[in-house]
């Protein structure tokens, strides 16, 4: 029990540092809007009424790189998109997270040629892939709940990345 | 063939020495280079064929002369015709004269042409690549393109596409 004995009724919780910040993170994780090709569809649909995704704390969806945490990247990298897209990425502040959705994001999905990048990890390091051509609403909630228990198993010395 | 298209090819046979084809009601008419502006020109003022549907290349290879023709959709609404002409290009003389003064919706279209295929338009005021970067070398839609495709990655060769994946870094 330990201080929470001597305190009472008082409303004070202890815990670990690294459970504190994970929890706040996970909390309020805002997204970045970056729907390239038809997995934008499902995931305005995964932000809509029916699948809300503001239940898990993203309640809006960023257009600017500079006010988010999480870049979801839906639909297919074209070879002439891909230096965008890592512009995009670095200009977002640490801690940042990547979910791919979708097969053209994880693997090139059905378009394996000259003109599409064949999985948007050559472009940029990718935390979570989320199966799918598109993936149902469920599926892509499903890959957020994965994100956040990794991001609540992450330890103290990722966040002091010197 | 409609009639009032056969005046038409009539007066394209004698003015620019066209040869047409016809094939089940589509009329091909093929025309030299150096004379399809004028003839993109008669045909829209004279003969109401305002739209330029489509313009696009096909590439002939191996056969190199010609390899490409470029083709032109002309379509006219006021009439419900529409007619074809093909430009035939040379394997080693990619040059046509630019269509932007006559239909403004050329300018696009022989873009696409020129990052496809490599066929440039003379007089055309922006040429630069159009869906491609504009550091990429070739021509995709040519027949000698190679596809360009990646081996997929299976289970009992994992790790050996694995290693020569080029992963981002941090």
């Amino acid at each position: 029990m330990g201080v929470e004995q001597k305190l009472g009724n008082m409303g004070v919780v202890t815990t670990t540092l690294e459970t504190a910040v994970n929890w706040a993170r996970t909390n309020a994780m805002w997204p970045m809007q970056f729907g390239l090709a038809c997995c934008a569809i499902e995931m305005m649909s995964a932000q809509a009424a029916t699948y809300d995704m503001s239940r898990f704390g993203m309640e809006l969806m960023r257009p600017s790189p500079r006010q988010s945490d999480l870049m979801i990247v839906a639909g297919r990298v074209s070879r002439k998109m891909a230096p965008v897209l890592r512009r995009l990425y670095d200009q977002m502040p640490e801690p940042k997270w990547v979910i791919a959705m979708g097969d053209c994001a994880s693997c090139g999905g059905v378009f394996n040629n000259y003109a599409i990048v064949q999985g948007v990890d050559e472009v940029v390091p990718v935390d979570v892939y989320v199966a799918g051509c598109p993936p149902r609403p469920e599926a892509l909630i499903h890959g957020v709940v994965t994100l956040f228990e990794k991001v609540k198993g992450e330890k103290f010395e990722d966040f002091v990345k010197a | 063939m409609d009639t009032r298209l056969e005046k038409i090819i009539k007066v394209l046979q004698e003015k620019a020495s066209a040869t047409y084809e016809e094939f089940r009601g589509e009329v091909h008419v093929f025309i030299n280079a150096g004379q399809i502006v004028d003839a993109l020109t008669f045909l829209r003022d004279e003969h109401q064929f305002s739209l330029l549907s489509v313009m696009t290349a096909v590439d002939y290879w191996p056969q190199d002369n010609p390899r490409f023709h470029v083709i032109y959709q002309l379509t006219s609404l006021t009439q419900n015709l529409s007619i074809q002409l093909r430009v035939p290009v040379n394997g080693n003389q990619l040059k046509v004269p630019t269509a932007t003064r006559v239909f403004e919706v050329a300018n696009w279209r022989e873009r696409e042409i020129l990052d496809m295929f490599g066929i440039e338009f003379e007089g055309h005021p922006d040429p630069r690549r159009i869906l491609m970067p504009e550091d990429w070398e070739g021509h995709p839609l040519r027949k000698d393109y190679p596809l360009g495709y990646e081996e997929p990655q299976f289970t009992f060769n994992f790790e050996e596409i694995d290693l020569r994946k080029p992963y981002a870094k941090e």
